[in-house]
This record gives C-alpha cells, structure tokens and sequence, in this order.
C-alpha cells in the first residue's frame, strides 16, 4: 500500500507558504475557497495516485476532525 | 517601579566647545544606545578615537531586547564582554511551539556541542549597555557625552557638521565621519530627508516583564498560538536573569492600548496563563506595534546609517538588535582602515553592499513570522491552522510553523570583498560566511585565536609566506578541520570582522595576496565599481 513520504521535501517551507496566502490576497471569501479546491484538484491530477491521495485525504481529516474537537 | 534594576544616571560634563562655539573631530556618533556604544568600542578596539553623542544619561528604559545571538555573543566576546555576557545572562537552545494545550514542535538551535558561545543568551538589554559604557570609558578612546542632543545635520562630501544642544548652550561640531546610531526615529535621518519606509503591522502586544520567585520552568523559548488563557491570540515566554520573565501577549488590531496597560487588567491576563497560586510582581507594562522597514542605502558621503536608524524589523526572530551590532562589527574595522590610511575610501561602500542584503534578509524573516503570527486574510488563518493542526504528525509541517526564524548572520557571498571559490568544495564556510567555531583542546576555541585584523588559518605544517596578515595554524584532523571542511594545505583567509574572505586548496601565495588586496577594497575592478 502507497504511504505518505513522512521526510520534509520542501527547500523553502517558509517561501512556499506565503506563495499560497499571496494567492489569496484580492480574493472574495467564496472565490478563496473555491481556488484552494482548484489547487487541491491540480495537484491530485499532477500526484496521479489514487492510493497516496486517499492517505493525504486521511491524515488532513485526521489532523482537522481529531485535533478541533479535542480542543 | 522597577524592583530589579536601576538606571545608572550618567553626569553632564559641558563639552570644551560651548567655550568656543565649535569643535572638529574625526568620528563622531549619534546615539549611545546599544549599537552606538558598539561601534564606539569597536572603532576603539581599533586604536580609533570618537565622540559619541546621546541625547539621554542613562541606558535603556524597561522592556527592550533581551535574546543576543550566538554570532552577537561572538562579537562581544571579541570587544572583550563575552564572559560577562555568559555569567550574567540566562542560556537557553530549544524553543517550544503549542498550539492550544498541545505541543506541536519543539527545535534546537544548536545541536552540536563544541562552540564557545550558545544559541542564545537572554540579558536585559539595560545591562548590555552598562557594561558597554563601563568598557567605552575603559578603553580612554571613547568621548561620551550625555545629554549632548544633535539638532541639525548637514552633510558634505567631505565631512559633516552637526548642530548639538546640551543644557548648558549649543554648540557645532565638525567631523570628518558620522555614524548615525541614533535609532527608529533618527533625527540624522530626518534632517537628511531620507525615506524610511516599510510594512506596518496592525497588531498591538502587550510586553510584559515580571518577576516570577522560584518560577519552576526551564530556561526556553515558549511559544503559544491560540493557548486556552489567551484565546484567539499568541503569546510568547522568554526567561531573563533577576527571576525576571517576558510575555508578550498578542492583542489584535482593536485592542485600546490604555486600557490594555491598566495593571489590574494585565495582572488577570498573566494569572490566566500562569495559574493563581504562582505569585508574581509586575515590572514592566508597555504596548507595541510593530513595522519592518529600511533605508534605501546605509552609506551617504561620509553618513553611515547603523542599527535602528537603517532598519527597522518586528522582534519576531530577535533581529533587531543582533543585526544592529552586526552593522557595528562589519563597519569598525573598515572605517579604521581607512581612517588610517589602509584602504581606499572606497571600501566603505561594502559596508552598504553588505549589510543592505543583511538588513532585508532580517526584514524578510521577521516579516514573514509577523504575518504567520497575526494572519490578515481568512485564508492565510486557515493555512496557519492547518500547519499548525498537521505539525504534530508531520514533519513538512513542522518546519512551516514559523513563530520567528530567530537571528543568524548574513554570508557576504556576492560581496565585493569575497574572492568567489574556484572549485566545488562540499562544505565548510563558504566566501562571506561568519568563522566556524571549534574545541582546539587545552588552547581553548577556535574563535579566540581570531584576533582584530584579518588571519590567515591554516590547516596542517607549512604555512605560506604572505606579508600583512597573522597565521593562526591547526591541525590537518580533529573537529576543527572537520567543521572547516579542511585537509593539509587548506588556507582560509578570515577578515578583520572574522567573515570568510576566501579560501584555498592550494595556498598559492600570489592567490592569497590577491585576495588580501580584495579584502582591504585595493583592487582594481572593486576602485573601478565603486566610482
Ligand atoms: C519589545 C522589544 C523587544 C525586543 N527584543 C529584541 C531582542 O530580543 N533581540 C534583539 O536583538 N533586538 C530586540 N529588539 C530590538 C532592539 O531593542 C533594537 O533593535 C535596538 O535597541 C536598536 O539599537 P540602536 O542603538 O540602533 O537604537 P536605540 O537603542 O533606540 O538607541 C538610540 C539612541 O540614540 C539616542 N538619540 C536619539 N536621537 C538622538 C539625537 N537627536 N541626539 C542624540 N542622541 C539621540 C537615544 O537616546 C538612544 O540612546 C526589541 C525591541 C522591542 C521594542
């Protein structure tokens, strides 16, 4: 079964962040939105592994469902 | 009041000009805080006379920087107060990030051990500058003047005249050089008309120190986003000496200050976090807000720009200061070189190519944690949360979680002093980069070989001949060679300021005084650029 890649592969984590908050920036709440589900669906189709998306849809559940109602 | 510290009030001498009207000197500096009294005694430690202006006589007031660097403490070791610096202050490496009442992320700053100097030491930055002035007066090369305000400034290519009031008349001074050091609101600045612009942060903090008997934590950098006694907001935990301990609470963008700053209201927001059984006595209460911004250049004619007064960063990553004596160790030994007559004017021109890409690496890391700290879009909050939510599991996510990039030195690496490297080396110190430090036994460490003019460091038995520059040998094996990346015959040659000026496989002689000539601003192509 296809696991995550659990090593940080980014060069620059800090860059990259504030690329995706830029994205966002002259953005309506709604329009927001709907470009993350844009990003999310671009990079699916460029991962093209349903195996390795179904883990990532797993462990974003897990991380969002587990730690907010705890909280 | 203060429990734990008081001010020392320094005497108003009245300066021998006020006989006169007027006076000359070669350097003068406005401004004794941290960064003007640094460079004061790095000029001195170079055998160079000043003056040093400060509209005040005392050092800072109340809750001011507290972390210095590693690369900081290096410096101060070299001006002679490092071991003030590690007995008086409180050492700490490891920084804690929660995010409500769960750990998300821990890091260490300095992992390895074998260093002379740690990660970090907290120190009340009124103590730093005690000392400081204590070692300017020591040095017999320091003019310190308190309660001398500069008024007026006029600069000319060749100099520069000031307009300075004291309580006993005005006066005018003539110098040759002026370091204006003179902080975030430079009134050198101000008269030369310079725009200092930047970013604005909108949120307030409420900074609070307070002394905290027997306080049963350890000496760490904690870090809250969204805890449960301050909901919504962060807050941040510093250790200092005295029992002393800074919070910073995050407020928001609404928050009223003067209502904020009510002792009562501040109390109940640090029981909330400590618990009500922990007794506490409240030292200092202020507000900020933060901005991160700079000068265009650092250098105008015979002005140069240090500290405060050039650049301006959120204490997101403890850059403000660290970088301003940053300022002070790359200028010194520049500005004696050409006072003396060792390099061409000229050379002071890398002291903008230098610390202009230092400043906005330091503006960049502190902007970038302000804006992860206190998201201004909805979805910059939800990428924060969700870095956050995923940092306990994963560590791509942990290395995203960004409550400050805490303060390393800048490389020069495209600086016109730097001799580029002619072959792939794999490691070690590269050109431009601060000196590496390492054990050397009985002979204590590395750096204290490194002395104020530049070295040459030489790995294994022979040595090459090249007038003008100490040899400081090691060994070919061990630690310290591990970490220089070196074997028989690898050459370095370290500047004045300790950077990396360049470095050789093979130490050629010719190579090495070409490079020398580099460093001190001598050679052709940099006389030529700086034209
Ligand atoms: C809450 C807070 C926390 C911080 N924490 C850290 C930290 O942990 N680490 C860190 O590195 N930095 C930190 N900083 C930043 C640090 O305090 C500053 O970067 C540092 O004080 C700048 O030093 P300076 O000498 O350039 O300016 P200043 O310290 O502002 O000194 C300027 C001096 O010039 C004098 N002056 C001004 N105008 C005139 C005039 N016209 N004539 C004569 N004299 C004049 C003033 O009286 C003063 O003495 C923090 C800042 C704040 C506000």
């Amino acid at each position: 079964m296809a696991e995550l890649d659990r090593n940080p592969r980014l060069r620059d984590p800090d860059a990259l962040f504030v690329r995706l908050v830029r994205a966002h920036l002259d953005l309506s709440p709604e329009q927001s939105r709907r470009l993350d589900a844009a990003l999310v669906l671009l990079l699916a189709d460029q991962l093209a592994d349903s195996e390795l998306l179904d883990r990532a849809i797993e462990a974003a559940r897990s991380a969002v469902i587990a730690r907010t109602e705890a909280a | 009041m203060p429990a734990t510290y008081t001010n020392p009030r320094f005497g108003f001498r009245p300066p021998p000009e006020l006989a006169t009207g007027e006076g000359r000197t070669r350097v003068a500096i406005v401004g004794a805080g941290v960064v003007g009294l640094t460079a004061a005694l790095d000029l001195a430690r170079h055998g160079i006379r000043s003056i040093l202006l400060d509209d005040d006589d005392t050092v800072s007031f109340g809750s001011r920087a507290i972390c210095w660097s590693k690369r900081t403490l290096e410096i101060y070791d070299r001006l002679g107060l490092g071991q003030r610096l590690l007995d008086k202050g409180v050492t700490w490496k490891i920084g804690k990030v929660y995010f409500k009442d769960q750990l998300a992320y821990t890091f260490d700053l300095l992992p390895e051990p074998g260093h002379r100097m740690p990660a970090f030491v907290n120190l009340q930055q009124y103590y730093l500058e005690e000392w400081l002035v204590e070692a300017c007066e020591a040095s017999g090369l320091v003019e310190l003047r308190w309660k001398n305000r500069v008024e007026d400034v006029g600069s000319r290519p060749d100099g520069v005249f000031l307009r300075v009031s004291t309580p006993a008349g005005d006066y005018r001074l003539e110098a040759d050089w002026l370091l204006a050091c003179d902080g975030a609101r430079s009134t050198v600045r101000e008269r030369l008309g310079l725009p200092f612009e930047g970013q604005v942060f909108r949120d307030r903090f409420l900074i609070a120190d307070v002394v905290i008997d027997g306080f049963a934590m350890p000496a760490e950098r904690r870090f809250w986003f969204d805890p449960p006694f301050h909901p919504g907001q962060s807050v941040l935990l510093h250790k200092q000496p005295d029992s002393m301990w800074r919070i910073d609470f995050q407020l928001g963008a609404e928050a009223d200050p003067e209502a904020e700053k009510e002792p009562e209201r501040v109390r109940s927001r640090i029981r909330a976090m400590l618990g009500a059984d922990v007794p506490f006595a409240l030292e200092w209460v202020s507000i900020y807000t933060f901005r991160c911004r700079r000068l265009e250049r650092f250098r105008h004619d015979r002005v140069l720009f240090l500290g405060d007064s050039a650049h301006q960063v959120s204490p997101f990553g403890a850059r403000g200061g660290n970088g301003g004596v940053q300022d002070a160790d790359n200028l010194g030994w520049k500005l004696a070189a050409v006072l003396e007559g060792r390099a061409p004017e000229a050379l002071l021109d890398s002291y903008d190519a230098e610390r202009v890409p230092a400043a906005d690496e330091n503006i960049l890391h502190s902007t970038r944690a302000t804006d992860f700290i206190t998201p201004r879009t909805e979805a910059a909050r939800a990428y924060r949360d969700a870095v956050l939510l995923l940092a306990r599991d994963h560590a791509f996510a942990r290395a995203m979680v960004n409550a400050g990039r805490l303060s390393t030195p800048h490389t020069y690496r495209d600086s016109p002093l730097s001799t580029p490297d002619d072959a792939d080396w794999g490691g070690g110190p590269g050109p431009g980069a601060p000196a590496v430090d390492a054990p050397l036994g009985e002979e204590g460490f590395l750096l204290d070989r490194l002395r104020n003019g530049p070295t040459l460091l030489v790995f294994g038995p022979t040595a090459p001949a090249v007038p003008g520059v100490r040899i400081v040998r090691l060994p070919a094996d061990g630690l310290a060679a591990e970490r220089w990346h070196a074997r028989s015959g690898t050459t370095y040659l370290l500047r004045p300021d300790q950077h990396v000026a360049a470095r050789f496989r093979e130490p050629d002689p010719a190579r090495i005084a070409a490079a020398l000539t580099r460093l001190w601003g001598r050679d052709e192509p940099f006389a030529r650029r700086a034209a």
